[in-house]
C-alpha cells in the first residue's frame, strides 16, 4: 500500500505500525490514494481517511521526531511545516493534503549541518525533557519565515501554541532570537 | 473516530449536490474543530465532503467600498491582509487574539463561524448535554460552569460561542453569503448565530445543506477608534472569559456612532442596540460607558462558578470603550491593558 520513489519496501514497516493504526487500516474499501512529499522525498500512500498527518509521519513513514502530545491541537508538540507554514499535524486528515510538501524536524538539518534553530536550542539549553522540542523548532522556523514577530513580546505571543511543561520558555526565546539574528 | 466516507468536491455546485445526496455528511475545510470533535466521538458524520480546495480563498474590495472575504481564507491570512489591517483593524486584532498561529494557519473563516462550543460537557460524551444529545439535560447549569454563559441562556443550555473573530464581525455588521439547493442567500450577522432556546443543538440559522461561501464587510471599518479586549485565564492561547469588540466614531469628544459586542458571555456574539444608542451624542467618558455597560448586561444571570463574569464583563466593557475612545487599542502581543 505504500511505495517510495526509490522503490524501498515498506511491508515490514506496515506490519510494525499495524498495532497503532490497525483500526485505521481495517477498512481498505474506503481507502484513499494521496501523494505527499516529506523532507524532499515523495511518498505515494493509500490511506484510511481517518489517518492524521501526524500518524502517517510516525506510523507509516517512521519519522518519529514529530511528537504526539495532546492529539487535540492544544500543545503544539506535533507542529510541522506544510507548504512552508506551521500547522498542528494531529488535526490534519492526511487525505486532504494530496500534493502537499511537508517538512518535519528530520528535514531541517542540511548535509550534516544543524539548522540554525537546532544549534541555537543547544547553545541556549532551550529544553529539559525534550519532548516538545521538535514542535518548538518547527514552529520557530515557521515564525521566522512569517517575518511578523520581532520583539520579545511578539515572539512569546507567536509561540504560545507550543507548550513546554518543563518551563524552558526563557531559553527557547533566547534561542529563537539568536536564530533570528542569523537569518 | 468512526469510519466515514471521504470525497472531494470539484466545485461549489458539486459540494452542494453531494451534500443534498447525503444528509448525514459534513463539509470539511480547515478541520481544526471538526477533526477534534470526531476524535472525541462528539461528531459522527457518515461522510466528509472536502471543500478545502474550492476557489473561495480571495479577499476582494467590493464596488460599494466594502470587502468580500472568501470562506476558505485562512484566519492568519485574513488577520495580516493589508486591507483588513488598514480598514478593519478590529477584525485583525480579534483574529490574532484567537487560537495559536498554527491553528490560524489551518482554520478557514467559514469554519470559524461554525465553531461548536467548548463547554466541557459538550465534549464529555459520558455526561448529559442537550446540544450534543437533545433531551438528555444540561450538565453545566449545576456543574462546573466557569466558562459558560451569563446572557441569553435557556433552561436547556448555557453554552457560549467560542469565536473571537465573530465578535468583531458583529460590530462590523458583516453579511454571510451561503449557497444551497434552494440557491444563494445572504444572512445578516445578527441573524446568523442563534440563542439556545429549546433547540440548543442548532448553533446557527444556516441550513444543514447550505455552504458558507463568503463574508462581506460593509465600508464602515472604525479604523481610528476601535479595540478588541480579551480577558482570559492565561495571557495567550485560551478562550475568553469575556471579550469586547468596539467601534466608535467621534467628533471632538462627542460620540457620533458606537457599536460594541461581547464574546464569551452568550451563545452568540452579544450586542444590544439600546446600549449603543445610549452612547450616541454623549461625551466619551466613564459615565456614558458605565451606562452602556449596565444596559448591555441587563438581565445577566450567573450560575455559580461564572457569576463573577457579570462584574468582570461590566468592567471590561468600560475599559474597552475607553481604549477605543482614546485611540489606544489593545495590543495582542503586549497584554498590558492600556
Amino acid at each position: 500500500m505504500i511505495g517510495n520513489d526509490d522503490g524501498s519496501d515498506n511491508n515490514a514497516r506496515m506490519a510494525r505500525s499495524s498495532g497503532a493504526t490497525g483500526r485505521a487500516q481495517a477498512n481498505a474499501a474506503s481507502s484513499v490514494s494521496v501523494a505527499v512529499t516529506v523532507n524532499g522525498r515523495r511518498h505515494a500512500l493509500t490511506l484510511d481517511p481517518r489517518s492524521t498527518l501526524l500518524d502517517v509521519l510516525r506510523e507509516h513513514l517512521d519519522l518519529t521526531g514529530t511528537k504526539k502530545g495532546c492529539d487535540q491541537g492544544q500543545c503544539g508538540a506535533c507542529t510541522v511545516l506544510v507548504d512552508g507554514r506551521r500547522v498542528v499535524s494531529c488535526l490534519m486528515l492526511a487525505v486532504m493534503h494530496d500534493g502537499a510538501s511537508v517538512t518535519t524536524i528530520e528535514g531541517l538539518a542540511k548535509g550534516g549541518t544543524l539548522h540554525p534553530l537546532q544549534q541555537a536550542f543547544i547553545d541556549h539549553d532551550a529544553f529539559q525533557c525534550g519532548y516538545c522540542t521538535p514542535g518548538q523548532i518547527c514552529s520557530a522556523a515557521g515564525l521566522i519565515a512569517e517575518g511578523k514577530a520581532k520583539t520579545a513580546d511578539e515572539i512569546r505571543e507567536a509561540m504560545s501554541g507550543n507548550i513546554c511543561r518543563c518551563g524552558a520558555y526563557p531559553n527557547i526565546l533566547a534561542a529563537i532570537q539568536q536564530a533570528m539574528r542569523q537569518s | 473516530m468512526i469510519d466515514f466516507q471521504y470525497s472531494r468536491a470539484s466545485d461549489v455546485a458539486d459540494a452542494v449536490r453531494q451534500m443534498a445526496g447525503s444528509p448525514s455528511a459534513k463539509f470539511i475545510a480547515g478541520g481544526t474543530n471538526l477533526v477534534d470533535l470526531m476524535k472525541m466521538d462528539v461528531e459522527r458524520p457518515a461522510k466528509l465532503i472536502d471543500v478545502s480546495k474550492l476557489p473561495l480563498s480571495k479577499v476582494e474590495a467590493t464596488a460599494g467600498g466594502g470587502l468580500r472575504i472568501g470562506a476558505l481564507v485562512r484566519n492568519s491570512d485574513l488577520a495580516y491582509h493589508p486591507l483588513v489591517e488598514r480598514r478593519y483593524p478590529v477584525l485583525s486584532s480579534a483574529l490574532l487574539a484567537g487560537a495559536s498561529q498554527q491553528l490560524r494557519n489551518m482554520a478557514s473563516v467559514g469554519g470559524n463561524l461554525l465553531q461548536r462550543t467548548r463547554c466541557a460537557y459538550f465534549y464529555d460524551t459520558a455526561t448529559p448535554c442537550n446540544k450534543r444529545e437533545p433531551g438528555s439535560g444540561c450538565s453545566a447549569i449545576d456543574g462546573h460552569n466557569r466558562m459558560n454563559a451569563i446572557l441569553g441562556t435557556s433552561e436547556a443550555c448555557i453554552a457560549v460561542h467560542p469565536s473571537d473573530m465573530c465578535v468583531a464581525l458583529a460590530v462590523l455588521e458583516a453579511k454571510v453569503h451561503v449557497t444551497g439547493p434552494r440557491g444563494e442567500r445572504a444572512i445578516a450577522f445578527t441573524d446568523f448565530h442563534r440563542l439556545p432556546g429549546d433547540m440548543p443543538q442548532r448553533d446557527t440559522n444556516l441550513d444543514a445543506d447550505e455552504l458558507v461561501t463568503a463574508i462581506e464587510l460593509p465600508p464602515r471599518g472604525f479604523a481610528t477608534n476601535y479595540t478588541y479586549l480579551k480577558v482570559r485565564d492565561r495571557l495567550s492561547y485560551a478562550f475568553a472569559l469575556v471579550s469586547v469588540a468596539v467601534g466608535l466614531e467621534l467628533e471632538g469628544g462627542t460620540i457620533k456612532e458606537a457599536r460594541f459586542a461581547l464574546g464569551g458571555v452568550a451563545h452568540r456574539p452579544w450586542r444590544r442596540t439600546e446600549a449603543e444608542a445610549v452612547l450616541r451624542g454623549k461625551t466619551a467618558g466613564e459615565p456614558a460607558f458605565a451606562e452602556a455597560a449596565d444596559l448591555v448586561l441587563r438581565g445577566a444571570k450567573g450560575f455559580g462558578h461564572n457569576t463573577f463574569k457579570i462584574d468582570l464583563a461590566r468592567r471590561t466593557v468600560i475599559r474597552a470603550l475607553s481604549q477605543a475612545a482614546n485611540g489606544t487599542p489593545q495590543s495582542q502581543a503586549n497584554k498590558k491593558i492600556a
